[in-house]
């Protein structure tokens, strides 16, 4: 792909200057990338200009090519096509020693720190005060003190990064940055690991940061954030940069349509898609037969997490049939826990999961599954799918069971299924044989959903169902999740979209700290009414 | 002075457990798994063998070994770094490779598929027990290899790359380590460490014999898993090994304990540690991925 | 209940054929890829070792093909070494199906030759011939596999890696049977036991006249068996569909409801059943006793195997037909060229498989895309 072949918008967004009021040199200008991983064309004629010393958005979906596009500035990874120049001096192809050495930095979404080594020794790997090879540890320890107090990122120098907060070690790899001497700071989705206190706290040091000259280039898909901080916004999609707009003259709205471009986006992204009136009024009906049904019910639940005793601590629901219990929350407050545990998947330290009447805190995945329980799990690539395996075999996963007569599988049945549920849940291509691997994003999704919602179940597990799928899948598995919810089957939805939760739910409880801080009907939930309890800020005893 | 005599024939058979596990403490510290410690040791030990013999000095010897440990690590090196193969498999593949190469140069040069002709030795041929040993410069490098690998893990900053590139590759490269130069570095260095303690059994029995090494190279990665991975640690298992063996030769008189059982102890421990009965033994991350 | 009765009429899947074509392509490669890597490492680095010795290459080679594939009694040996190998290929691959590296199959296969002997020795001499060998068959296996069992259990139990686990007990079990066999079982002056009493297995011989001399037996169709019965057990049963779940990604087969610890000890219990299986070609095919060091290296030359066989059963007995040929070849040859020339030519190999099928596969696709 040439770079000529992008859309016009792309052109468009390679515009210099059109923040305008800073230096005419931008501090980075990238035109016409492309860069392409086997069938994926994750960026194609990429452009963006950043003026020195803004703090900038590079905003777009899941798989959009942000991630892609700034791993290229940063130099790890070599682009096939396109130009990058940083202060106005072509460094296209560089390497991450030279992009290191010319300052720029890259916070990589998943921590970049070696969990055995202290903060200090963190921070300098890679530029060690030394004399004749002998690492100075004093002098790593004095300097990164010191540019901790300079630069406010408050860090216990000589602790093991593997006993650090989430948020101190994002401080640490801030400062792993500045202390290579970043001029230009490049941020993929740091908030994705934060509670709200510390975002705050991250948006006091990144305003700090650009103070003192640097330029600040932040990835996100998050608009509050955009709105919060930045100061310009480029727009990618599809791998592609169709938009280039300053902050302060566009609003959520205009970003999300440039994001998705087109016009429904926010009604797909659901805002709300029922109305109230319905969703009290189903509320109230399957409330009644919820009662009878008791479909899935949670008492006390104590679940231990990687690193904290009690990741779920003392939580209780029910979720009735026929209805959609919505959990949201900031990432990591543990729902994953929760799930897990009611899965299966995690030992539950205490407390009790009971499930169309039976007791099944004790039992294991494959006698939940048998017993009424469904699951999508949060992570296809890990857990959902085995991507080597076929299609029609992913499609028994779970259920090899059922499709097996004294030990030996049967080759017909899995064959039949598959064909049935490809053609019931429209997934491409069509061939059954396929390994999984080869397909799209969405139509993996799909082979998870067609799976989990054909077999015969009470409750569902629905963990963040349409992350990393596209707009076209995400409108189809939504229809799904209702209409299973409205054949009676009782559904427990954890997504870190609150937008997602909102369209879906019948009622929402909110989730911080291991513990439900919330429990609403639908009706009287908001964005405004439920941001409080997400970030701690509010706690009810109503749940 | 039985002590002393105990003493010594403990460091005597502790300098090749010594030598190859720094070898493969410090490729395992940098993510390489170091199965090939056995074959680096043999190739050491023919080198030795070879130089001595036609070379007629120790010295020569020691430093035809040491360039055959950095040939054969060499091999590995490349096999696992730049080709990214199974390092389990290359590992087992140097072994194969040095019992056969050894054996297929020795039937070359000598005409002969079990031993060397005796080459030169270090030291006075006529001093026996704990004096001979004290004039082996080989041995005081050996019991100073272990405290010195110390010092350049935890104090250098080669030591701070090593632990990074060992535990999260990714990271240290995302800051400008040249990770697989690190890697090189240290299976190079492994293979030139362990292939001393080769050279040091083949110039101590004044010959190579075929297979020469029997074994002990893995004894030497048992001592680097039962010392988790720790230089000092990884040493004394090394004595303990060597202590248990040398108990066993001075009881063999006795007849108390087969001699079979006192050669299991190793593996016994180590197994032991791996199972994480007595304080788990956690290997660097890394190990064994050779990732992007 | 589930998708069996599913509402839908069955359509049938409308095959993408150039989606099956483009399969079967990439199926063949990955098969053919490695023995040809193999032989082309073999004749290059061959001819150099050759030279290397003063000798002719094509000289060289020509006897080792008519010492091995050229006469009964050459394809006999051949035979007789590929299905030792073939059982600790099998071993290897079958826990690698797993996700789990076997380097233990020296020791089972040790340990499985010794419960053959020992069943031969503890039968009565009368024993019909077909129940004897059964019995002693059955006790290789399961000597074997209790083995294997032992990094199986501390894996599933301690999470203890399965590498170092099955290395060290490789000399262990070698340890201990040497002492059990030179303390109580040994004929003096030897290293080996009695001859077993019941269980041997007729040589090929005995029925085919030509394969006079050769160590081959009918241990071959035990092995053959074994074979089919893996390749099925695999890609057959519900247990191969959640062991092979577990090798790729463990957390999605304990999301389908595996448990995994239990799949892993089993996998490396039925390796090293397998492996043991290997011991009853010498024990009862051969020998008719149990010796000391009889495995000489079989156990770890069965990696080998099973990488060059890319785990798979059928790729398994092609791998263990071609280094029993070089190994063989290495007899034949030794009037001119010292046999060791062939353990250099298998660590080559390893080595060269290892690192340049991952390499030769990605410039292939790479001249594919162009």
């Amino acid at each position: 792909m040439k770079a000529s072949g992008a859309a016009p918008e792309g052109a468009h967004g390679a515009t210099p200057g059109a923040g305008g009021a800073s230096s005419p040199v931008p501090a980075v200008r990238m035109t016409g990338v492309d860069k392409r991983f086997g069938a994926v064309q994750a960026n194609r004629g990429a452009a963006i200009s950043v003026a020195s010393g803004e703090i900038h958005a590079l905003v777009g979906e899941n798989g959009a090519g942000k991630s892609t596009l700034m791993k290229v500035l940063s130099g790890m990874l070599v682009p096939d096509a396109g130009t990058i120049a940083v202060g106005g001096r072509d460094v296209t192809g560089w390497t991450t020693a030279q992009a290191i050495a010319a300052g720029v930095g890259m916070v990589h979404q998943h921590f970049m720190l070696i969990p055995t080594l202290t903060v200090a020794e963190n921070v300098v790997l890679g530029r060690e005060p030394a004399s004749v090879g002998t690492f100075d540890r004093a002098r790593a320890l004095h300097d990164v003190d010191e540019l901790s107090k300079q630069s406010g990122l408050i860090v216990p120098a000589d602790r093991l990064v593997a006993d650090l907060s989430v948020g101190e070690a994002q401080r640490v790899e801030i400062l792993k940055t500045l202390y290579r001497g970043a001029r230009i700071l490049l941020l993929d989705e740091p908030t994705a690991v934060l509670s709200p206190p510390e975002v705050t706290e991250l948006w006091g040091v990144l305003r700090r940061v650009r103070d003192a000259g640097t330029t600040i280039i932040l990835i996100t898909h998050k608009l509050d954030e955009v709105m919060a901080v930045t100061e310009q916004i480029t727009v990618m999609r599809q791998g592609m940069t169709v938009a280039r707009m300053a902050t302060r003259e566009t609003t959520p709205e205009g970003i999300a349509h440039a994001m998705v471009g087109r016009e429904v986006d926010l009604a797909v992204r659901g805002a709300r898609v029922r109305s109230e009136e319905e969703a009290r009024d189903e509320g109230g009906e399957e409330g009644v037969r919820g009662e009878e049904r008791g479909a899935l019910s949670v008492q006390n639940l104590v679940v231990r997490g990687a690193r904290v005793e009690r990741a779920v601590n003392d939580v209780s629901f029910t979720v009735r049939a026929g209805e959609i219990l919505g959990i949201a929350g900031v990432e990591g407050n543990g729902q994953t826990e929760l799930l897990e545990a009611i899965a299966g998947l995690r030992r539950a330290t205490s407390g009790e999961i009971v499930l169309g009447g039976k007791v099944v805190t004790n039992e294991s995945v494959r006698a939940r599954g048998d017993a009424g329980l469904s699951h999508i799990p949060e992570d296809r690539h890990q857990r959902g799918l085995v991507l080597e395996y076929s299609v029609a075999d992913n499609l028994i996963l779970g259920q090899q069971h059922r499709f097996s007569s004294r030990g030996a599988m049967d080759r017909h049945a899995v064959a039949s299924n598959g064909a049935t549920q490809i053609a019931a849940f429209d997934i491409r291509p069509t061939d059954p044989a396929l390994a999984v691997r080869t397909l799209s994003g969405g139509n993996q999704q799909k082979v998870v959903i067609a799976r989990e919602l054909s077999r015969d179940f009470i409750a569902l597990l629905a963990a963040q169902p349409t992350r990393g799928v596209d707009v076209g899948a995400i409108e189809f598995i939504h229809d799904a999740l209702r209409k299973a919810r409205d054949a009676g089957k009782a559904i427990l939805l954890v997504s870190a979209e609150l937008r997602e939760v909102l369209s879906l739910s019948d009622r929402i409880a909110v989730m911080y700290g291991g513990r439900i801080v919330a429990m609403m009907p639908r009706a009287e939930a908001s964005e405004e009414i439920l941001g409080p309890y997400m970030t701690g800020a509010r706690k009810s005893t109503a749940a | 002075m039985t002590l002393l005599l105990f003493l010594a024939q403990t460091i005597r058979i502790a300098v090749p457990y010594l030598f190859a596990a720094a070898g493969g403490a410090l490729a395992e510290r940098a993510g390489i798994v170091s199965l090939s410690l056995e074959g680096y040791m043999l190739g050491g030990a023919f080198g030795a063998a070879i130089g001595a013999y036609y070379g007629e000095s120790a010295w020569i010897g020691v430093m035809a070994g040491v360039a055959v440990g950095f040939v054969l690590a060499g091999m590995h090196a490349v096999g696992t770094i730049r080709f990214k193969a199974d390092q389990i498999v290359t590992g087992i593949a140097i072994n194969l490779f040095a019992v056969g190469i050894t054996r297929f140069l020795l039937q070359l040069a000598f005409d002969s598929s079990s031993n060397s002709p005796r080459v030169v030795g270090f030291g006075a041929d006529n001093v026996g027990g704990a004096l001979a040993l004290a004039s082996n410069p080989l041995v005081w490098v050996g019991v100073v290899v272990m405290p010195a690998l110390a010092f350049v893990v935890y104090r250098t900053t080669f030591g701070l790359r090593v632990r990074a590139v060992g535990e999260h590759p990714d990271a240290a490269a995302s800051v400008g380590v040249p990770v697989n130069r690190v890697r090189y570095a240290a299976v190079l260095g492994s293979g030139m460490l362990a292939a001393l303690g080769g050279a040091y059994l083949a110039l101590d029995q004044h010959q190579f014999t075929d297979s020469m090494t029997a074994g002990r190279g893995f004894i030497a990665l048992a001592a680097v898993i039962f010392g988790r991975w720790d230089p000092a640690r990884a040493g004394l298992a090394c004595l303990l090994f060597a202590g248990a063996e040398t108990l066993q030769i001075r009881l063999q008189a006795a007849q108390l304990v087969p001699s079979q059982f006192v050669a299991m102890i190793p593996y016994v421990l180590t197994i032991v540690a791996v199972a994480g009965v007595v304080g788990r033994s956690v290997p660097p991350s890394a190990l064994g991925r050779t990732s992007e | 209940m589930s998708g069996h009765t599913g509402a839908f009429a069955e359509p049938t899947p409308v095959p993408d054929a150039t989606a099956r074509a483009m399969r079967r392509r990439a199926a063949l490669e990955e098969a053919l890829l490695p023995p040809l890597v193999a032989l082309a490492v073999i004749l290059v680095a061959g001819d150099l070792l050759i030279l290397a010795y003063g000798e002719a290459p094509g000289a060289v080679w020509r006897l080792l093909a008519e010492g091995t594939w050229g006469n009964a009694y050459g394809i006999g040996q051949v035979l007789y070494k590929a299905t030792t190998l073939t059982c600790t290929g099998l071993a290897v691959a079958f826990a690698l199906r797993a996700g789990l590296f076997n380097i233990g199959a020296e020791g089972q296969l040790a340990a499985g030759g010794f419960g053959a002997a020992l069943a031969g020795l503890a039968l009565p001499a009368g024993t019909p011939s077909l129940v004897a060998i059964v019995i002693c068959v059955g006790a290789a296996a399961l000597c074997g596999g209790a083995v294997g069992a032992v990094p199986g259990v501390l894996r599933a139990r301690f999470g203890a890696h399965e590498v170092i686990v099955t290395i060290m007990m490789n000399f262990i079990v070698l340890a201990l049977l040497n002492y059990v066999v030179a303390a109580k079982l040994h004929v003096p002056e030897t290293l080996h036991t009695p001859t077993i009493r019941a269980g041997a297995v007729p040589r090929l011989a005995s029925s085919i006249e030509a394969f006079h001399g050769s160590a081959a037996s009918w241990t071959i169709v035990i092995v053959a068996a074994a074979v089919i019965g893996v390749a099925w057990y695999l890609f057959r049963t519900r247990a191969g569909f959640e062991l092979r779940a577990v090798g790729l990604q463990p957390a999605a087969a304990e999301y389908g409801g595996v448990n995994v610890p239990r799949a892993w000890r089993n996998a490396l219990m039925l390796s090293g059943a397998i492996a043991g299986l290997g011991g009853v070609n010498y024990v009862l095919g051969y020998k008719g006793y149990y010796e000391d060091g009889f495995a000489g290296g079989a156990g770890f030359l069965g990696i080998a195997v099973a990488l060059v066989g890319r785990n798979h059963p059928l790729g398994v007995v092609i791998a263990a037909l071609f280094f029993a040929t070089l190994s063989q070849g290495g007899l034949a040859i030794n009037a001119m060229v010292p046999k060791q020339m062939v353990d250099v030519l298998q660590g080559i190999v390893i080595l060269a498989v290892a690192a340049a099928v991952p390499e030769v596969r990605r410039l292939v696709r790479q001249a594919a895309r162009r």
